[in-house]
């Protein structure tokens, strides 16, 4: 059977790809954040999942507005980087895992949740940052397979974080079931102050997001609870992408301890946080 | 949907009404577009069906009005890469800073809520 090895909180930010890409991350501006990034990516490269389900929104690359799934799932055996408007990320296609994905939306239909399927789907810096992130040098191939999960965080009215909550919750209930044994990281990303329009562009709100940062690992009922006034007001507008912390949260169980974490302003215009926490075994 | 008056919740209403500019926007992530773009702005966008208000804010890069016309910052944001502009550009223009200054107020922490 597959099991659930690993958790990964990242924000998404494209300027962090943008700075691997250019090779900036040296730089005095970059440095500080990808000294942070160090310890959970040696840990995450000595604990390689087989698969990472990997849960982000698009960026008006590949989900037109006149389209908008609240929670949708690839079911490709193969995901081309988007062109975002200044060309592709020099970073590899990402390999799908077509049966688990096939299997996640079956029993998350089963499980009352309405799934919509992406049999293309070009991913953009929502899923290749966190890949990146995971890995910073893929080479020719990234070292896992991918089921990207989409959530709709762009346009009101967002699902609330306590049903990402509960889908995260069935999506780990889903993973276990799946008959191969196969080890799967599950990636939750986006998040932190955002707040990229208006007169409060560049609002960071470090209280809020370092509360949010402790309270994933042990009180993530406390934030599944809070609003979408509650998130837009506290983190900024785009600040709601928090919410897909906490599908990759309710994926996990209970039995979880934290690697490492890292909180650092500012990545472009936001603040930007990475948290990995391992399963226990029983 | 909060007390914040300075917030663009790009809601059902905010997608009606700015239709016409995110396709538009939208349409840059193809290169061959962006070079149609460039050739003849305002004739691309009236091939989008851009209202007057919304071609006129694309023409002199009024980034707060196109937001006022519905645009969603994740599109617009693909007419500014166009023009090389930053998200930290749009930044100071929200916030009637220069792209400098708003990259000063963000690296010594951010600006803050009130």
């Amino acid at each position: 059977m597959a099991e659930v090895v690993w958790g990964l909180a990242t924000s998404h930010v494209p300027s962090i790809g943008a700075a691997m890409d250019n090779h900036k991350t040296a730089d005095p501006y970059w440095k500080p954040l990808f000294d942070g990034y160090a310890p959970a990516r040696e840990w995450m490269a000595a604990h390689r999942p087989d698969v990472a389900v990997i849960i982000y929104n698009d960026h008006a690359n590949a989900v037109d507005l006149d389209l908008v799934p609240t929670f949708a799932i690839g079911t490709a055996a193969r995901y081309e980087v988007a062109d975002e408007g200044w060309g592709r990320r020099p970073v590899p296609p990402v390999v799908g895992a077509p049966e688990l994905s096939e299997h996640l939306v079956r029993e998350l239909m089963d499980e009352e949740f309405d799934i919509a399927t992406f049999h293309e789907l070009d991913v953009d810096h929502g899923l290749t940052v966190p890949l990146s992130v995971y890995c910073p040098e893929p080479g020719d191939a990234w070292p896992c397979a991918v089921v990207p999960v989409l959530v709709n965080v762009i346009q009101y009215p967002q699902p609330t974080a306590a049903r990402c909550y509960a889908l995260g919750k069935a999506m780990g209930r889903a993973i276990r079931s799946f008959p191969q044994d196969v080890r799967v990281a599950v990636f939750g990303t986006g998040g932190m102050s955002h707040q990229l329009a208006g007169a409060r562009a560049g609002l960071i709100n470090s209280e809020f997001d370092r509360m949010f940062l402790r309270a994933i690992e042990a009180e993530p009922a406390k934030l599944a609870a809070l609003s979408r006034e509650d998130y837009i007001r506290e983190a900024g507008t785009e600040g709601i992408e928090l919410i897909m912390w906490l599908v990759m949260r309710g994926a996990l169980s209970e039995h979880i301890t934290r690697v490492h974490d890292t909180y650092h302003v500012p990545a472009s215009n936001t603040a930007a946080a990475l948290a990995l926490f391992e399963e226990v075994r029983a | 949907m909060t007390t914040a008056q300075d917030n663009y919740v790009l809601d059902l209403a905010n997608n009606r009404r700015g239709r016409a500019l995110n396709r538009m926007c939208g349409s840059l992530r193809h290169a061959v577009n962006r070079e149609e773009f460039s050739a003849d702005e305002a004739v691309y966008c009236d091939a989008y069906g851009l209202s007057p208000e919304q071609k006129r804010a694309v023409l002199e890069r009024d980034w707060t009005a196109m937001l006022d016309l519905g645009a969603s910052i994740f599109y617009t944001y693909k007419l500014a890469m166009l023009d090389k502009l930053s998200m930290q550009y749009l930044g100071g223009v929200f916030t009637g800073m220069s792209v400098e200054e708003f990259a000063a107020a963000m690296r010594s922490g951010g600006r803050k809520l009130g």
